[in-house]
């Protein structure tokens, strides 16, 4: 009995977990909708997200780009099809590389750093002192961190496109000696709008989920340092997981048709 | 007779299987200061979130001047809690702004007043804390525990509110600088002619703050008068509380 019990409190606790994200979701885009906007907050958000990720997206599309080419080229090179390398490189860095990884390492790097910002505030009472001085902390602190996280995680994908499919080059020119001008023309040539814009939709949808995981168990988060830590660690780790999800079902809505 | 500034019916709030208040009543006149004294978790703090609409009771209703406060949106919480400030037991600046931001934060979101004049009522409001204008420049990682509370204070009585709540005021400070912050919230309370809502376990800040005081007990007042009567209050919880003994009617759960 006492295991049907068991059952029973997990699946209702969840079913508790679910409703309250989904409020909680639904509350935070209304408010990055109506006013006041916090500029200056959105602002700062974008400079944290955007300009201090770039180094890590540009080392992991960087080095997701070399080894794409190395793996292709061993395959390729086997049915002597080695000008379909190029062809590789740019689309798997653009539909699935870039935005996955970009995804993955601005999670680990803003979403903990957000979880842990809120929670921090919430256990030190500064979100119910936002509410006494007449500020709502969705509008104040959610709002922001979501733009913030929309609009970069785009442009972010859209550098590490440049930077893998480089990175291919890279290899193919100067370690398996390919004709640069012929690598290029046979990027150029298989390279569709639909390759970056999706590849930059899907970023913009993890930016969103990013923000929201971290925000959701931030402002949650109870129990001090410890509950704390916990939140950051749980914003990653659903984060990431929803990513590799949703990157999956976004896929197949772009491109099985 | 006046309408009172909080007038709290029939609360009730449980959180998961734990009852924290239960059939909690609770008036509060314009212009008094009641200081609400009980032991560690009895409610003391949800009494004052839920005059706040941080908290929403399971049952019951609050009505601050006049206004019933339970189920309003936040777009009208907002307009309520404008007139109110409150001081937090770990003062709860935020750490990203610096201390004149931290005071002008209500002037500037809430109250729509330019930097500039705003920075100025901080300053002004930072003196009467007894703090001077070299504060306001630091952030509040540099401030003593004692400086924070000042500051705290500060901020909640920047916007002149007619309803002040302090959150166990005195926790956490030596004796002197406890006595320096009752005097200050006295002061500050006489100053705006405001009405206070303190919760403290500390009787020596009962004494100095209160006009009133109320017992809390296992989720009810159980005792509400006058200051000057708490001493002859013939109610043996009340007692037994300002004595401060292990014996007797409340009886702690420590396992022997």
């Amino acid at each position: 009995m006492d295991f049907i019990n068991l059952i029973g409190r997990v699946f209702l606790n969840f079913l508790q977990s679910m409703g309250r994200f989904a409020i909680f979701g639904a509350k935070s885009v209304y408010n990055c909708f109506t006013p006041p906007f916090y500029f200056r907050s959105i602002a700062a958000q974008m400079v944290e997200i955007g300009f201090y990720s770039l180094p890590v997206v540009a080392l992991t599309t960087l080095f997701a780009g070399l080894v794409i080419a190395l793996q292709s080229y061993a395959g390729f090179t086997k049915f002597s099809a080695e000008g379909a390398v190029a062809m590789v490189v740019e689309l798997s860095v653009t539909r699935e590389l870039a935005p996955v990884m970009a995804g993955l390492m601005v999670a680990g790097r803003i979403g903990a750093a957000m979880a842990a910002e809120l929670g921090t505030m919430r256990v030190t009472e500064q979100i119910d002192a936002l509410y006494t001085l007449s500020t709502n902390p969705f509008k104040y602190l959610i709002a922001p961190r979501i733009w913030g996280a929309v609009l970069m995680m785009p442009i972010l994908v859209f550098i590490g496109d440049i930077i893998g499919i480089y990175g291919g080059y890279l290899v193919c020119v100067y370690k398996l000696g390919f004709n640069p001008s012929t690598y290029i023309s046979n990027t150029w040539e298989y390279l569709q709008y639909m390759d970056i814009v999706s590849g930059m939709v899907k970023a913009a949808v993890f930016g969103l989920i990013i923000a929201l995981m971290g925000c959701y168990n931030g402002y949650y988060s109870k129990g001090g340092a410890q509950g704390v830590g916990a939140a950051a660690t749980n914003a990653v780790v659903t984060a990431s997981i929803l990513i590799l999800i949703t990157n999956y079902m976004l896929t197949e809505l772009f491109f099985m048709k | 007779m006046a309408t009172p500034k909080v007038e709290m019916k029939h609360i009730y709030k449980s959180f998961g299987s734990k009852k924290v208040l239960e059939d909690f009543s609770l008036t509060v006149n314009k212009g008094e200061s009641l200081v609400i004294i009980g032991g560690s978790g009895t409610g003391k703090s949800v009494t004052i979130k839920s005059i706040l609409g941080l908290l929403k009771p399971d049952k019951g209703s609050i009505k601050v001047d006049g206004k019933e406060i339970v189920g309003m949106s936040s777009k009208e919480l907002e307009e309520v809690n404008s007139r109110s400030g409150m001081l937090f037991q770990g003062a709860a600046l935020f750490d990203s702004l610096n201390v004149w931001r931290n005071v002008a934060f209500g002037l500037i979101q809430g109250k729509k007043l330019k930097p500039k004049e705003a920075r100025e009522i901080a300053i002004e409001k930072l003196k009467d804390v007894g703090l001077s204008s070299d504060v306001a420049e630091l952030f509040p990682d540099e401030l003593s525990g004692g400086m924070k509370k000042r500051v705290g204070l500060a901020r909640a009585i920047a916007g002149n509110p007619e309803l002040i709540f302090f959150d166990e005021p005195t926790t956490g400070l030596d004796p002197i600088m406890s006595d320096v912050i009752n005097d200050l919230i006295k002061r500050c309370v006489d100053d705006l002619g405001a009405t206070a809502i303190t919760i403290t376990h500390d009787m020596a800040s009962a004494r100095k703050i209160a006009s009133k005081v109320a017992m809390l007990y296992q989720g009810k007042i159980i005792w509400h008068g006058d200051v000057k009567d708490i001493d002859n209050s013939g109610n043996p919880y009340v007692e037994q509380f300002i004595s401060g003994k292990a014996e007797g009617p409340i009886q702690m759960e420590v396992r022997k």
